[in-house]
Order: structure tokens, then C-alpha cells, then sequence
């Protein structure tokens, strides 16, 4: 194959040894990859409760119950949940893969909600009189809200309202029964008998948990893309409110420990170990932190550098092809070059264009591809699909990947119908693409040639998926992408 | 697919063409009705509801082939007429053979009783052994159909009425995503270790759950995801 830029795929009569050497195939049951998030949909505190119960596949108040209970059990309930805020990344509210369905809260109960509707629509608004007031004025600041104007109204896509709904009440409760709890736990392990020490710590203890929910709400609104402004006027006040809180909270117990007297020779003290830290590791760390920086350059560079390869593998090299074998339809020479020409103008010069014409959704990209496709290679592309997700960076990724497969599959597969299949499962998204051609050995394919390697491999893996090509069992080659959402 | 089952002048299928496109129909039988190679004898065709309904009662074929758009109620009505003529086991049986991606027709025909569904893509060889395998009672599901079949169980909210019908068995589920890979008996049955006799059993399994299970809203979905 003399095809420019594109792998050879020399005809395989050893397609059914190497079907045989292929003993684990991507139908077997191997049982789907289960993580745990938390949950910032319905949650009150954390959504830790929230998240194990949609792992577990248990009603939530079965997990919240379970936490109280624990509690009395020397406070464990409360370590074990600190623990868990601590370690588990926060994600949107998934299902369990293979229930997609999630539970949300809804007029009092939990209820199951389908994968694909947010259940936006038929929640309640917040009733907001009377304690509605010192509850917003709590949430906000113990939760970030964005703006005054309440969850419920700002129009953030997404969960947002669902928190809004019931929620507000519950949260607070639910941070009223931290703080007894805390209290509860600091006096069960003696701490009362030195009382003068118990408001410090809780000073402390309120600072840290502002600075902690501050990094966790950031991520969370991140995804939700709140006003850059707000956000980070919020935040701030946040942190420096959490660090001077504990700042304050350390220097009354320090104070209350010796007295009045000693405190300015306690601040002094610390600013002197403090310095004297500073001077000793500071280039270290500098030096650490420079370096960090110039690795990540280094390898964004490189990553760049691939992913604009794998752009001009997919797009130019293979319009160039074209042209090639239409050399003499001077007609069709022109129209490729100049929709390639346009295409390559979009992507090079006005990027944010090109995102804005694409599709946001995974089944109406894949579709519009598939189109593309058929149309210029003239080759009938059968698409199933099978669920339904919002697109997102590694998604994209994903589909660009697919539609080499597909492009492969079109020039390279015997003109009959290549079959593309593409399911989101839970954070799971799977494409499949299959020709009926005389397949090919990924392994003979040299290693100058783009196409399988860069564009498909080398991206879904660049992008923290996995792409696997293989021989079908009947003939054929079969492409297999696997990637997991982002934390969208 | 494209399985070469028993299709051959030694067995026969009787076959009723019904499709309000008379060039589809003149296209189809001249691709699948020349007995002698195919083994396929059309011994009718009708363009509407009413004359679908008549012929399919007078001939008493093997197989219909159906389209799903049909003047005077569409496939669905004709199917719901002719149910006396597919109680017994060797009753006439449809195949729904459709040009349309709309999940709520492709559903509404199969629950309408019809023994499978393919696209009017097909190519003339399978289209001759999806009607064997249907005379033969056995079910066939083109990819598409197999991928909302996938996605009408995984995703309505409602708890399964009949826990039996109501949900797939991992099984069923791993064929018919194969299915909507685009594999053929032959090779689900190479890839999952099992005979092809078995994917034909998951597949009818699959197939009464279809047109048996509770899930009054399948519609409503099908509308609810913009498939329709």
C-alpha cells in the first residue's frame, strides 16, 4: 500500500491463529471498573454518604444512618467519614455502572433518576421564608455559593437546584450535627477537663474545615464553570478567613497554655522557627518547584506536538491521498483541496470556532462524523449507539481517535459497511469500529506509518484511554476505544 | 449476518412483500425472488394496510417482510390484523424490514409480534438468511436493533414489574452488544465460547422480553431520548 502517511495492511491468511491468540475478548464478563466518588448532588456534607451509597447501590439514609451510628461507637463514624472526605475525589453524581440510573432527592425521598436526565425540571424550588435567610447566609458561606441571589436561580447547569431544593435545611442540620458532634468527641476524650482549651481547638478546627471545604468546592465549581469572578472573590475571603481563624485559634491555645504575659515571646518564637525553616529549605524548594514547572512545559510541548501530528495525519496526509487517486478528476482534485484547505484554515486559526460547530453531545458527534465519513470516502458507516453523555476534552479525543478507525476502516476494509458501535456505560465510554476486510497485524505495521499509532493509539492513550486493534474472529479488523469521562 | 445458512434451491421459503414503494419492491425481488438460486418464491406483495392484510390471509406465506411506513396505520395495524394467523407454531411470521432509525416504530412492531427487524441496507444474501432463520422460529436482530434494545433496558427508571421479563441476563446482554458490534452468529458464538445454536436461543430470549415485558413506556423513552 503505497498510500502515503496511512499503516500497510498487508492481507492476513494468519487472521484465525491470531483470533486464537486472543483468548480474553473484549465481550467476556469482565465486571466494570467501579470508582468511588463523591457525590455533590443531594449532599449535605461532603457527600460522602451520598457517593458510597450510589456505589454500594444502597438508599443513601441506610448510609447516613450507618454513619450516625458508628459515631457512637467512640466517634469512629466521624473519623471514618473525615477520612473518607479527605481521600475520595468528589464527581458528578454517577450511577453504578450498569444501574444507570442515580438517586437524587426529591420531595422527601430518594428516587431514582435515568443516566441522561438531570431531574432539573421537577424538583422543588427552595421555600425560602423565615429561617430561609440565615440558611442561605450559612450555605454561602460555609458552602461557596456563588451569589446572593440564592442555588436556585443562578442557572448553573447541571445539579445545581437540586442541591437548592431540600437540601439548604439539611445541610445545616447537618453542619450543626458536626459541630455537636466535634463537641461530643472532643468531651468524650477528656478534653473538657481542661475546658479553656476547648475554644481554641474549635477555632481551629472551624478555620481548617473553611480552608477544606474551599478546595473542595472549588473543584466542584470548576466543573460547573461558576463566573471566574465571583469564584475567586469567594474563595479568598474563604481562605484567608479559614487561616486567620486558626492562626488565632493556635495562638489562644499557645497564650491560654502560659499566660497573657508570654505571648509576645510565643509569636516571636514561632516567627523565628518559621524564618529559620524558610531559609533552610527555601531553595530546595524553589529549585523543586522550578523544575516542576519545566517538566510540565516540556512535556505539554511534546504532547502538543503529537496531537498536532495525529490533526495533520487525519485530515491533510488523507485528503492528499484523495487527490492522489482522483489525480485525473481535476473537478474532485479541486474540491478536496479546497475542503481541506477551509477545514485546516479553521482548525490552525480560529479553534474556538470549530469547538462552537461541533455538536455537544456524544451521540450527535459521533453521528456527524459518521456522516463525514460516508461522504467522502464513499463507503456506508452503520452507527448504533447506545446512551448518552455530554462531550468533554478526552471524549473529543476519543471521537477523533474513532473517526481514523473509521477512515481505516473505509479505505482499507473491502468497501463493504464498517460497523461503528459506540456505548456509554456509568464514567465508561466504549467505540467500536469493524470492517470486513482482510484485516491486518498492528504489530507488522512499520513504524513510520501514522495512522494506527498516532492517531489512534498513541491519542486515546495521551489522553488516559486505551485503544486495542484486533483481528475479528470471522475476518476483519475491529477497533476497540475505551476512555473515562472527565471529571465534568 | 452474512451466515451461510441452509440458503439454497433445497429448501424453500414462501414470501409476502409488503412495502408502499413499488420500486423496492420490484428491486427486492429481483435481488431474493429467483427460486431456482435463491430458494425464495414472493408469492405476493401489497402497498397499504388493507391489501397487506388480505393477501397475507390468502397466501398464508412463510415469512412477510414489512415495511414499518405503511399508508392505513403502518406495520404496526397490520401486524395487530394478522395476530390469529401467528398464534400457532406454523404461523406466518413477519420480519420488519425498515428504512427508518426511529426507535418507537422498530420497537413498536417487534412488540407488535414481528420476528425481527433489519435495515433496508441489507444485503440481498442476508436478507435471504434472516428469512430462513425467521421460518425457521428464530429471531433476527440487526445491529441497530440490538443497540436500542441495549439502551431501552439499561435505561428506563421505572423497577421491573416482572423480574423475569424485565431485565437482560448479563448473557443476552454480551450478544447483543456483539450484535451491534456488528458480529455475526458465527462469530459470537466463536468469541463467547459458546454454539451458535445458543446465540439463537439468547437472541429469541431476548426477543419474547421484547414483546412480553411490562415496559409500557419503552415509547415514552424511545420520545424521551430524542430518537424518535
Amino acid at each position: 500500500m503505497a498510500a502515503p502517511g496511512t499503516e500497510s495492511q498487508p492481507p492476513a491468511p494468519d487472521v484465525p491463529s491470531a483470533a486464537g491468540t486472543e483468548p480474553t475478548p473484549a465481550g467476556e464478563a469482565r465486571p466494570p471498573y467501579r470508582r468511588l466518588y463523591r457525590s455533590p448532588h443531594g449532599r449535605m456534607l461532603g457527600g460522602v454518604a451520598h457517593g458510597l451509597a450510589v456505589h454500594l447501590g444502597l438508599p443513601v439514609t441506610w448510609v447516613r444512618v450507618a454513619f450516625i451510628l458508628l459515631f457512637f461507637a467512640q466517634g469512629v463514624g466521624v473519623l471514618l467519614y473525615a477520612a473518607f472526605w479527605f481521600v475520595v475525589p468528589i464527581g458528578i453524581g454517577e450511577p453504578a455502572p450498569g444501574a444507570a440510573a442515580r438517586w437524587i432527592y426529591q420531595d422527601g425521598g430518594f428516587v431514582r433518576v435515568p443516566a441522561g436526565q438531570t431531574g432539573v425540571g421537577e424538583l422543588s424550588k427552595g421555600r425560602r421564608a423565615g429561617l430561609g435567610r440565615l440558611r442561605d447566609l450559612l450555605q454561602r458561606t460555609f458552602h461557596g455559593e456563588p451569589s446572593p441571589a440564592g442555588p436556585g436561580e443562578v442557572g448553573v447547569p447541571g445539579a445545581q437546584p437540586e442541591k437548592a431544593g431540600r437540601g439548604g435545611v439539611g445541610q445545616l442540620f447537618a453542619l450543626l450535627l458536626l459541630v455537636v458532634g466535634i463537641m461530643a468527641l472532643l468531651s468524650a476524650l477528656h478534653i473538657q477537663t481542661a475546658k479553656p482549651y476547648v475554644w481554641p481547638l474549635l477555632i481551629v478546627g472551624v478555620g481548617v474545615a473553611l480552608v477544606w471545604r474551599q478546595a473542595d468546592d472549588s473543584r466542584w465549581q470548576r466543573w460547573f464553570g461558576l463566573e471566574e469572578a465571583t469564584r475567586r472573590r469567594g474563595a479568598y475571603t474563604r481562605v484567608v478567613g479559614g487561616v486567620l481563624l486558626v492562626v488565632a485559634g493556635i495562638i489562644a491555645f499557645l497564650v491560654l497554655q502560659g499566660s497573657g504575659s508570654t505571648l509576645g515571646s510565643v509569636i516571636e518564637a514561632s516567627i523565628a522557627v518559621l524564618a529559620g525553616v524558610l531559609v533552610l529549605v527555601g531553595p530546595y524548594a524553589l529549585r523543586l518547584w522550578q523544575d516542576l514547572g519545566a517538566e510540565r512545559t516540556a512535556r505539554i510541548r511534546a504532547q502538543e506536538r503529537a496531537e498536532i501530528a495525529a490533526h495533520v495525519h487525519d485530515s491533510v496526509l488523507h485528503t492528499l491521498t484523495l487527490i492522489q487517486r482522483n489525480a485525473d478528476d481535476a473537478k474532485e482534485v479541486l474540491r478536496l483541496a479546497r475542503a481541506q484547505e477551509r477545514e485546516l484554515r479553521l482548525w490552525l486559526y480560529r479553534p474556538e470556532a470549530a469547538a462552537e460547530a461541533a455538536p455537544d453531545t456524544l451521540a450527535e458527534r459521533i453521528r456527524q462524523v459518521v456522516a463525514e465519513v460516508e461522504d467522502r470516502h464513499g463507503v456506508p458507516v452503520e452507527l448504533v449507539c447506545v446512551g448518552d453523555c455530554p462531550m468533554d476534552e478526552k471524549i473529543s479525543a476519543q471521537i477523533r481517535a474513532a473517526r481514523e478507525a473509521m477512515v481505516n476502516a473505509a479505505k482499507y476494509g473491502g468497501g463493504g459497511p464498517v460497523q461503528v458501535y459506540a456505548e456509554v456505560e456509568g464514567r465508561t465510554v466504549s467505540v467500536f469500529v469493524r470492517d470486513h476486510g482482510p484485516g491486518f497485524d498492528p504489530d507488522t505495521v512499520p513504524e513510520d506509518r501514522m495512522g494506527v499509532r498516532e492517531s489512534i493509539i498513541g491519542r486515546m492513550r495521551r489522553n488516559g484511554g486505551t485503544a486495542r486493534v484486533r483481528p475479528a474472529p470471522d475476518g476483519g479488523t475491529e477497533v476497540e476505544l475505551e476512555m473515562e469521562r472527565a471529571d465534568v | 449476518m452474512s451466515e451461510a445458512v441452509a440458503a439454497g434451491p433445497e429448501r424453500t421459503a414462501r414470501v409476502v412483500l409488503v412495502d408502499d414503494h413499488r420500486m423496492f419492491r420490484t428491486g427486492v425481488r429481483a435481488e431474493i425472488g429467483r427460486t431456482e438460486v435463491t430458494g425464495i418464491d414472493v408469492v405476493g406483495e401489497a402497498d397499504d394496510v388493507e391489501s397487506a392484510v388480505q393477501v397475507v390471509a390468502e397466501t398464508r406465506p412463510d415469512v412477510v417482510l414489512l415495511d414499518v411506513h405503511l399508508p392505513g396505520g403502518g406495520g404496526v395495524e397490520v401486524l395487530r390484523r394478522s395476530a390469529p394467523l401467528m398464534s400457532d407454531p406454523t404461523g406466518v411470521r413477519f420480519l420488519a424490514l425498515s428504512v427508518s432509525d426511529a426507535a418507537e416504530d422498530v420497537i413498536g412492531v417487534i412488540r407488535g409480534g414481528a420476528r425481527g427487524y433489519v435495515t433496508k441496507t441489507i444485503t440481498g444474501t442476508d436478507l435471504v438468511n434472516a428469512i430462513f432463520r425467521i421460518s425457521d422460529g428464530d429471531a433476527v436482530f440487526s445491529p441497530r436493533l440490538a443497540g436500542f434494545v441495549l439502551d431501552a433496558f439499561a435505561a428506563t427508571d421505572t423497577p421491573p414489574v416482572d423480574e423475569d421479563l424485565d431485565r437482560l441476563t448479563q448473557r443476552e446482554r454480551e450478544v447483543l452488544r456483539l450484535i451491534a458490534r456488528g458480529y455475526a452468529y458465527k462469530e459470537i458464538a466463536k468469541q463467547l465460547f459458546i454454539s451458535v445454536k445458543t446465540v439463537e436461543s439468547h437472541v429469541s430470549a431476548v426477543l419474547r422480553k421484547l414483546q412480553l415485558s411490562n415496559r409500557h413506556e419503552l415509547t415514552r423513552w424511545a420520545t424521551a431520548r430524542r430518537l424518535v
